[in-house]
């Protein structure tokens, strides 16, 4: 799960990593009385959207009067954000984070992930910061620096150090930067974040080490006994049929392409996939239904996929293992016809009973179409979608 | 012969009694697998499923002398589980419980590091050695003995690959879902060294699919070790990045762990990586 910027700024405020002081707004009145609270020089005007690259496409500005910071709040708040991390219609503004501006010095990197390769809490840190560290991983590795962390001993203060000397800091800001990492450590462990990442983190022009930005995954396999966190998710950052799915135990994430998938398994739903793209067509979405298929999460997986109005034919892809083919077929009869489907519908069935399976599902009167195997699906499900559009 | 798991592995259940634990008891007894017993705590010394019912794993151990251990406890006890079950003294734990908290994992792995037991799992079907020992949650029925090796992160991927090569006459020597978890127990390279060294095996299905750099090493292992023929398929060539495909592990982060990648490592390998997941089957008919 991802949360805003000020939402994990405000949990760094918690973890005692210091960031800049602000406010957040949604209207443009309230950022400038936000505004005028922090005494400063100018101020920066921040759009709060759960993506990356905001500072790219305007939704980062810097105000240098209280008029400019009403004027950009006008043009932002309302509006969808555009990022290199978002899809073609972006995602919405609805608020803003209003800070003072510090004078920097240097911009450099730290984040806290979880590192599979090695499986172990990992720091990275680099002393080119505010830019792409990916692009900075590839271009000029030696700038990075990573630093795992032992579980059973935990952080070390040696470990720290290490990442100090080698963003070159001295004095009392190696002491700075070891509270910053410790925060982010116990951050880390206490609400199973699966990244932290400070991008930059500013030597001020007075020394000081400071969060300029802040970015925070959840573990959703730990949201259960998180409650404080699970209250941060903000509905209008993800897709309406994706947060729709959740409610039913489906797994689902919309693509942009006009072919339905339902299939049973992770695995299988990414291969159904890419084969409909093989075959020269393009997927919907990802639709996982799951291990125990039955007629209701069937009625609502079709559901979400003709909610979106672009699809035009559906791919059924059931591998029937212990649930046999003969009561899957019977399950996406009855759904099809409670839910009134009337684009085309190809099945595969494979498995156990798959004959009894196919045998209900040819001559039903409805726009449905049995496939003897997944090739043929594929290929049909991709020939009825060009037909119909 | 066959890897991990044979007709004499004696096997206990952890989380028997409930629902999960119940069902799969049910058919791995009726699949042949020596199932000796289970673990729920309080419920010592009842039967269930014709079988006894133990406090903790230790008792279990004790009595039925079982070395292998099939967890089903929902996602926040598993963690306890598998290290009842470390501490116990038994060998091989199939862990099938989806959800479990990564950080959790990554400290299990932390404490089982030098112990020398086997982790098959969490979040995957299971193992088995057909008309030998199932332990997992697999449809018993499109399993043929034979000699296929199958390892694969997804369960009904690992069915289909199970489904094509037992048409294809070749049946199957045994078959690991090591599980689609960030952080996990056996990983490719450990279930590859196992099925080169077997006499059983002369072929190998590798699934794999998008996230982490497991599939990479893998190429470069069967390279330089594996002499038998190997047969890769990867999912999720279409997914998009950042998002998690279904499986806590199956994410394209900053460019990594991309399908497109894996693919290119394995064929630089000189594998065979079949382009659709229906053609498992008839590829590795091709080698052998």
């Amino acid at each position: 799960m991802n949360i805003h910027e000020y939402q994990a700024k405000h949990l760094f405020q918690q973890y005692a990593i210091p960031i800049p002081e602000g406010h957040t707004a949604d209207t443009a009145e309230k950022a400038e009385q936000v505004a005028s609270k922090l005494a400063g020089a100018g101020w920066v005007v921040k759009a709060q959207v759960h993506a990356g690259g905001r500072g790219k496409v305007g939704g980062v500005k810097l105000a240098k009067s209280l008029a400019e910071v009403g004027e950009f709040s006008r043009e932002l708040l309302g509006k969808r954000l555009v990022t290199i991390q978002t899809d073609s219609s972006g995602l919405p503004i609805n608020s803003l984070l209003i800070e003072k501006i510090y004078p920097i010095k240097r911009e450099l990197y730290l984040s806290l992930i979880l590192d599979r390769a090695t499986e172990r809490v990992m720091f990275i840190a680099s002393a080119a910061g505010g830019m792409d560290i990916e692009a900075v991983a590839h271009d000029t590795p030696e700038q990075i620096i990573a630093v795992p962390v032992h579980p059973a001993a935990g952080l070390q203060s040696y470990s720290c150090r290490k990442v100090a000397y080698t963003l070159g800091l001295k004095g009392q800001q190696i002491k700075a930067l070891e509270k910053i990492m410790f925060g982010m450590y116990r951050l880390f462990l206490a609400k199973d974040a699966t990244q932290i990442e400070i991008n930059p983190l500013i030597e001020t022009d007075s020394g000081d080490l400071m969060a300029l930005d802040a970015k925070i995954n959840f573990d959703d396999n730990a949201l259960a006994i998180h409650p404080d966190i699970l209250a941060m998710k903000d509905p209008s950052q993800e897709d309406d049929k994706e947060n729709e799915s959740q409610k039913f135990g489906l797994n689902y994430i919309t693509l942009e392409g006009n072919i339905g998938c339902m299939v049973n398994g992770a695995g299988l739903a990414m291969a159904t996939m890419d084969l409909v793209k093989l075959k020269g067509g393009e997927p919907a979405n990802f639709l996982d239904v799951g291990g125990g298929t039955n007629i209701e999460k069937v009625c609502e997986a079709f559901k979400l996929i003709l909610s979106d109005g672009s699809v035009k034919a559906v791919l059924v892809n059931i591998f029937g293992g212990i649930v046999q083919c003969d009561v899957i077929a019977k399950g996406i009869l009855a759904a099809i016809e409670q839910v009134h489907v009337t684009i085309p519908v190809v099945v595969r069935l494979e498995g156990t009973n798959v004959e009894q399976g196919r045998a209900l599902l040819t001559n039903t009167g409805l726009n449905l179409y049995a496939a003897d195997d997944l090739n043929h699906a594929a290929e049909q499900v991709v020939a009825l979608a060009k037909a119909v559009a | 012969m066959s890897i991990l798991i044979n007709k004499d592995t004696k096997v206990i259940c952890q989380g028997f009694t409930g629902k999960q634990g119940t069902f799969h008891s049910e058919q791995a007894l009726a699949y042949g697998t020596k199932l000796v017993g289970g673990v729920t705590p309080e419920r010592g010394g009842e039967t269930h499923v014709g079988l006894p019912v133990f406090n903790t794993v230790q008792d279990a151990v004790n009595t039925t002398g079982a070395t292998a251990s099939v967890i089903y406890v929902p996602p926040f006890f598993a963690a306890d589980a598998i290290l009842e079950a470390v501490d116990a003294g038994i060998k091989l734990i199939v862990c099938i419980t989806e959800g479990i908290p990564t950080l959790q994992m990554l400290r299990v792995k932390a404490a089982m590091a030098g112990t020398g037991v086997l982790l098959i799992g969490p979040n995957c079907p299971g193992i088995i050695t057909p008309d030998e020992c199932k332990i997992g949650i697999m449809p018993a029925k499109i399993h043929q003995a034979g000699c296929i090796g199958i390892v694969s992160r997804s369960g009904t991927l690992t069915y289909e690959s199970v489904f094509q090569t037992t048409q294809q006459g070749l049946g199957q020597s045994t078959c690991v879902g090591i599980g689609g978890d960030p952080i996990h127990g056996m990983n490719f390279v450990d279930v590859l060294s196992r099925f080169q060294a077997d006499e059983q095996t002369k072929g190998i299905v590798m699934v794999g699919e998008i996230g982490g750099g497991e599939e990479e090493d893998a190429a470069d292992y069967i390279k330089a070790h594996v002499t038998k023929p190997v047969v890769a398929y990867i999912a999720g060539q279409t997914a998009p990045a950042g998002k998690r495909m279904g499986h806590a592990g199956a994410i394209v982060t900053g460019g990594k762990g991309t399908a497109a990648g894996k693919i290119a490592a394995l064929k630089a390998a000189g594998i065979e990586v079949v382009s659709s997941p229906t053609e498992i089957g008839v590829a590795m008919k091709g080698y052998l």
